[in-house]
């Protein structure tokens, strides 16, 4: 057949199974833009190209499919960057295309001409520059193999506006099988490292799993939980791995590292053998690595080789896709019994609960832990949930009780303010059957607000949770612990954010007392379209327990008891 | 002590700045890099030096594999190699002290490539060491310029490094990400 460079992209991207793409035109991608319209794929308008991308993020992390990002060249393809990195921080498939100028004019600083391949390198599993039509159905389908493969990833390819234009006479989609010499992204253990890990897990009298977001990328939540029972050992998970083990099952510890329990912590600094799955070893995680878990052995579970003895040296690694790897080891795993230090554990949580501030006295404030424990019961623990960065984070990732997989999405390696918005809607798109929750700080909403129109403009439905303390609340936690509480560039004067949301023709709720919380979160469900719900919190309130960054991880700071009662 | 990797590469243009760009990325020190052109089309290789006490040389290796033009790599610390530097010198030589060179350069297996009224320029090839005693002899005469090319190396014996047999089969198993 007959086919421009143009339609040859959304040829390859029906071919790919792709519904939505997520992007903004200018004048580099205007050839792709025209041809769009002839094909059965929805275009999301966005307002920025980040939210672009983190759309196309929340969306693969929600659905285990690639999302789609477009850009314009220059300062489209720019905008993109910070979305790209927060991808590659997360292992997150998604795949960008970008308009580049004129092929005979790259490298002559054309109107908005850019080097974002150059740019992209370090933070892109690969990419791409087509300037030969003839590429462009390889490129294409080997960056969505890539983007899905192996460790996952976000892939960047940009074509050259010659090349939309150019006519292929004879195109046709080439479905062979795809061959690169040069990656190969399935690898598994050797049977004699499963039988010599088995061994350890055999041996261990204090075993703790620490399931991070391998296990949901593998999507081996099955195997993790039959791997659990059957050797009776405990399970803490990463940030990103929440909603890979059912919060309410016995065996489940709760999140670990620097926001995480303080007994989950301890556990994994008296354990004998660690058997990390699917995480990384992140200094969020580990605290100080000297004094890291230094009695257990370890054994890594891991797709990336070159994860394996780069922040913790490991006694055993078992390099593979986790599902398949357990699926074999399972084979060599006997029954165990680890009743005594599975009692110990419960034993560490000693006053833990009682400083929770969910068990102390109402005092008439409004708390952000109230607010995410209270969302949580109004919505049975169903809501698909996408958190910012920060306090909010932290307080959705403890008090928000995940029992499903792919529940929980957040912003874990990059860290990157103003993800929750536009993955939120990225998310709906790619489940519109689900109840989905931004939860999100009055910094980091600001950030990408201007996704509302977004939403508004498609029609769908996300609720906004804005949990509004009135400062750059994290950073002015560290200002309160460790820089004498001197409020540098924290405190925030907003804007009224109820206003913003009837300015947008979408419903605004706000909510100042804990009575009220249930009462916002049913009108939110019920109400039509998007909804920002602002729960103005406790404005100096901190995140607990807290291990200080750098410090051992068994030396968290607790919340303090006797605050409450100065209240 | 240095560590040798081989890696076996797509010749496609960026290549090379993707591996720099790592290098740079992951802070790996490099100590010398060259490429060339492998018996197969459209293959090169490139053999890269590491200072193991500064640079993890598993590392490097791990994630030279990642990169997706990266085919095949191997630590040649691994099996015996012949490992070769070229230099040229260019040392000054009046004709008073010229035959005081030319046994050095006998002394050595140097050839002469060069000759000008008062200088001359040598060619060396050969280990690190070889060459860097050779450079020190010379630097009494006046050294007026000199190149090196870096590390090139192979393992002895048949190869270690697959798909580079000769052979053509691109395909054969073991390359690609193999070998961890
Ligand atoms: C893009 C970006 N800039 C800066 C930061 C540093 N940072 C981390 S948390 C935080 C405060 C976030 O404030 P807010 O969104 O109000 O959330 P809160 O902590 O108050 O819940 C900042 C500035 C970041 N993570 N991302
Ligand atoms: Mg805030």
């Amino acid at each position: 057949m007959e086919r421009t460079g143009a339609q040859i992209i959304w040829e390859c991207l029906v071919h790919e199974g792709v519904q939505t793409v997520f992007g903004y035109p200018g004048g580099a991608i205007m050839p792709a833009y025209d041809a769009l319209l002839d094909y059965p794929i929805h275009h999301v308008l966005v307002r920025h190209e980040q939210g672009a991308a983190h759309m196309a993020d929340g969306y693969a992390r929600v659905s285990g499919r690639v999302g789609v990002a477009i850009a314009t060249s220059g300062p489209g393809a720019t905008n993109l960057v910070t979305g790209i990195a927060t991808a590659m921080m997360d292992s997150s498939p998604i795949v960008c295309i970008t308009g580049q100028v004129n092929s005979k004019l790259i490298g002559y600083d054309a109107f908005q001409e850019v080097d974002i391949t150059g740019i992209t390198l370090p933070i892109t599993k690969h990419n791409y520059l087509v300037t030969d039509v003839r590429e462009l159905t390889h490129v294409l389908r080997e960056a969505f193999y890539i983007a899905r493969s192996g460790r996952r990833g976000p892939v960047l390819v940009d074509i050259a506006k010659d090349v939309q234009q150019a006519l292929l006479r004879d195109w046709e989609y080439d479905d062979r099988p795809i061959q690169m010499t040069g990656y190969r992204p399935d690898k598994s253990p050797l049977t004699a490292d499963l039988q010599r890990a088995a061994g350890m897990i055999h041996e261990a009298k204090r075993p703790v799993i620490l399931a991070g977001q391998g296990v949901l990328l593998s999507g081996a939540m099955e195997e993790l939980r039959e791997f659990a029972e059957k050797t009776q050992t405990p399970v803490a998970m990463t940030l990103l791995g929440i909603g890979c083990f059912p919060a309410s099952h016995p065996l489940n510890l709760g999140m670990m590292g620097m926001h995480g329990e303080a007994w989950v912590n301890n556990a994994i600094q008296q354990s004998d053998l660690l058997l990390a799955m699917g995480m990384r070893f992140d200094d969020r995680v580990t605290g100080k690595l000297e004094t890291y878990a230094t009695q257990a052995r370890k054994i890594h579970f891991e797709i990336d080789p070159s994860e394996v003895n780069k922040n913790v040296r490991v006694d055993s690694a078992l390099i593979g896709n986790l599902r398949d790897t357990l699926g074999k080891l399972s084979a060599h795993i006997e029954a165990c019994d680890h009743a005594d230090w599975n009692d110990q554990i419960t034993d560490m949580k000693g006053d833990s609960a009682v400083r929770d501030i969910l068990n102390l006295p109402d005092n008439g404030h409004l708390y952000a832990a109230h607010v995410l424990n209270d969302l949580h019961r109004h919505t049975h623990g169903e809501a698909v949930v996408v958190s910012d960065v920060g306090q909010n984070q932290m307080w959705a990732a403890q008090y928000y009780k995940h029992d499903q997989p792919y529940t929980y999405i957040t912003t874990g390696g990059l860290g990157t303010m103003g993800f929750a918005l536009p993955a939120a809607i990225g998310a709906k798109f790619a489940r519109p059957e689900a109840n989905v929750w931004a939860i999100v700080g009055d910094g980091g909403f600001q950030m990408t607000q201007s996704e509302l129109s977004t939403a508004a403009q498609e029609g769908i439905k996300v609720n906004i949770a804005i949990i509004n303390n009135g400062y750059l609340g994290m950073v002015r936690q560290w200002q309160e612990f460790f820089f004498d509480k001197r409020y540098s560039a924290t405190p925030l004067r907003n804007p009224d954010f109820v206003k913003l949301a009837e300015a947008h023709s979408l419903t605004g709720i706000r909510v100042t007392k804990r009575s009220e919380v249930e009462t916002a979160v049913n009108q939110a469900e019920t109400a039509e379209g998007t909804v920002i719900v602002e729960f103005c919190v406790e404005k100096e309130d901190s995140v607990y327990p807290m291990v200080p960054n750098g410090a051992d991880l068994q030396n968290m700071i607790q919340r303090p008891v006797r605050a409450q009662e100065e209240r | 002590m240095n560590h040798t990797l081989v890696a076996l590469v797509e010749d496609k243009p960026g290549v090379l700045n993707r591996v720099a760009s790592l290098f740079r990325r992951r802070a790996f020190n490099i100590e010398s890099l060259t490429v060339g052109h492998t018996d197969r089309k459209g293959i090169s290789r490139m053999t890269v030096v590491v200072t193991s006490s500064e640079t993890d040389a598993e590392r490097v290796t791990s994630h030279l594999h990642k990169l997706i033009n990266v085919i095949a790599v191997t630590d040649l610390a691994e099996a015996p190699a012949v490992m070769r530097d070229l230099a040229m010198i260019k040392v000054t030589a009046l004709p008073t002290r010229r035959s005081e060179i030319m046994q050095l350069v006998d002394v050595f297996r140097a050839r002469i490539v060069d000759v000008a009224n008062d200088s001359l320029i040598i060619e060396i090839t050969g280990n690190e060491e070889k060459i860097e005693s050779f450079v020190d002899v010379l630097r009494p005469f006046g050294i007026l310029e000199m190149v090196r090319t870096g590390i090139v190396a192979m393992a002895r014996g048949s190869s270690l490094i697959p798909g580079s047999n000769g052979n053509g089969n691109g395909n054969g198993n073991g390359n690609g990400n193999g070998g961890h």
